[in-house]
């Protein structure tokens, strides 16, 4: 399967698809092969009763393999996008109206972010406090690094993906 | 760097070592020294610092509480959380906010790691971190360095070996993040079990530090300029295994005879073993003038924190 581009998707057009597309909503396109069950779980997407197609290890010219997620009638508000980049922080999102590709944005990690994760450090402050949590962002050999802003711990990505 | 008119420090929190830059730590041992200098003076006249002391401490406490009255100024406050109204649940955001608004400056030590940098969030006056769990000390880092600057008349091109525990003691991780800026070559003396973090060692390999990790200090006295000794915690090990490791960690008279003229010994303090009482007579002693400074260093800080001009 190509990399998702803003061509006609439309079902019955000729073009062959791994992953079944959809009419209206977001395709998250260039996830690292096995963040997308983590994007989901930490998106909370199975509670959610809108119809979702995924595809797990699927080849890609740029990235080897990716894994790629379809949700239909949803979008992202700015803390999910945030939440979704510090998982896939090269994946693409395509917003689609009417099986077409209307916007394409590209992810980066952001610097910070807040109130998405409970500090992993039991003795931090942030926990008995009436403050948002908050983490500095940074990659450090290839993995993403998290720092909280009050104790100062880093913390790999993974040890959140388990709370 | 001219003191007398670019204090970036007036009116400012003091939290962490790494929110601090190389010319802001030499801003600050260059006012410590003059302070030194000067012993007594007025620049607290009328200042009120709250001392909240959220668990006991007897050093850093006694020494902030002499360099207020040193600068003129007085101190309300608490030494421990018992009687405080957090016992009562209220918030520490909350008694920060009332505790700011009684004072000028606060010093606070907590058990919980960022409580200063939250108490920084919710005060309306500057903020001394006093000690904040196991994350950081940077007043005690400080006065570290300005006793390395004092033995050795500049901070650049040092090798430091850290002997004892390097993977809890928060002195010796605020002190190789405040060197790792002054091109310090680091030699690193522990057991395998308490060796110095991962995150610190990244940390040193991304600003280019040279370092290597050691198991003896006989074998590295000839090249070390400043020798930092912690303690080794009963607590971590088993009895008989602490008194085997803690054995190999002990500093006495008779090694320091293939030592540089030049080395100088620092400890934090409180010591209990590592170093032997016999170390004190010589010329290499430098933990007793460390403490002292620790006074000099504290009157530093308040001074610029609470004056334009210092």
């Amino acid at each position: 399967m190509s990399d998702y581009d803003s061509t006609d998707l439309k079902p019955g057009n000729g073009k062959s698809l791994q992953v079944e597309a959809i009419k209206d909503g977001v395709v998250i396109d260039h996830i690292p092969a096995t963040q997308g069950v983590k994007i989901i779980k930490s998106l909370n997407l199975f509670a959610s009763k809108v119809r979702i197609a995924v595809g797990f290890n699927l080849p890609s010219k740029m990235m080897g393999l990716k894994d790629l997620i379809k949700i239909e009638h949803r979008q992202f508000n700015e803390q999910e996008v945030n939440r979704l980049a510090i998982f896939a922080p090269n994946a693409t999102i395509n917003v689609i109206a009417d099986y077409k590709v209307v916007q394409k944005t590209k992810m980066s990690l952001p610097s910070s972010i807040h109130g998405l994760f409970i500090c992993p450090n039991s003795n931090c402050i942030s926990h008995n406090e009436p403050v948002t949590s908050s983490f500095h962002l940074s990659e450090r050999q290839g993995q993403t690094i998290l720092q909280c802003h009050y104790c100062e711990k880093s913390f790999k990505l993974d040890i959140f993906a388990e709370i | 760097m001219d003191n007398k008119t670019n204090n970036a420090l007036y009116q400012q929190h003091i939290i962490s070592i790494s929110d601090m830059s190389r010319e802001m730590l030499e801003f600050i041992i260059m006012t410590i020294e003059k302070i030194k200098r000067q012993k007594i003076c007025s620049l607290l006249s009328g200042k009120i610092i709250g001392s909240c002391f959220f668990e006991p401490s007897t050093r850093t406490k006694l020494s902030f509480e002499v360099a207020v009255r040193k600068l003129g100024g007085t101190t309300i406050g608490f030494d421990n959380g018992v009687n405080t109204s957090l016992k009562k649940g209220e918030t520490l955001a909350d008694s920060i906010k009332i505790i700011s608004s009684y004072t000028d400056a606060l010093i606070i030590r907590h058990p919980k790691e960022g409580a200063a940098r939250l108490a920084a969030q919710f005060s309306s006056v500057p903020v001394i971190n006093g000690g904040d769990g196991a994350n950081q000390h940077p007043t005690q880092t400080l006065l570290d360095l300005f006793t390395i600057y004092e033995c050795h008349g500049r901070l650049d091109n040092l090798t430091v070996a850290l002997a004892g525990d390097l993977k809890y003691g928060r002195t010796v991780h605020s002190l190789v993040q405040a060197l790792s800026l002054f091109n310090t070559q680091f030699i690193f003396i522990s057991p395998e079990e308490l060796a110095m973090p991962e995150y610190l060692l990244s940390l040193l390999d991304q600003r280019n530090i040279c370092y290597e990790q050691v198991y003896s200090i006989e074998s590295i006295l000839h090249e070390t300029d400043i020798l930092y000794m912690t303690r080794i915690q009963k607590e971590r090990f088993d009895e008989t295994e602490y008194k085997y490791i803690a054995a190999r960690y002990i500093l006495d008279k008779a090694m320091l005879t293939k030592a540089k003229p030049s080395l100088r010994v620092l400890h934090p303090l409180p010591r209990v073993d590592e170093i032997a009482p016999d170390v004190d007579e010589t010329p290499f002693a430098c933990y007793f003038q460390q403490a002292e400074n620790g006074v000099y260093a504290r009157m530093s800080l308040l001074a610029l924190v609470l004056n334009k001009i210092v």
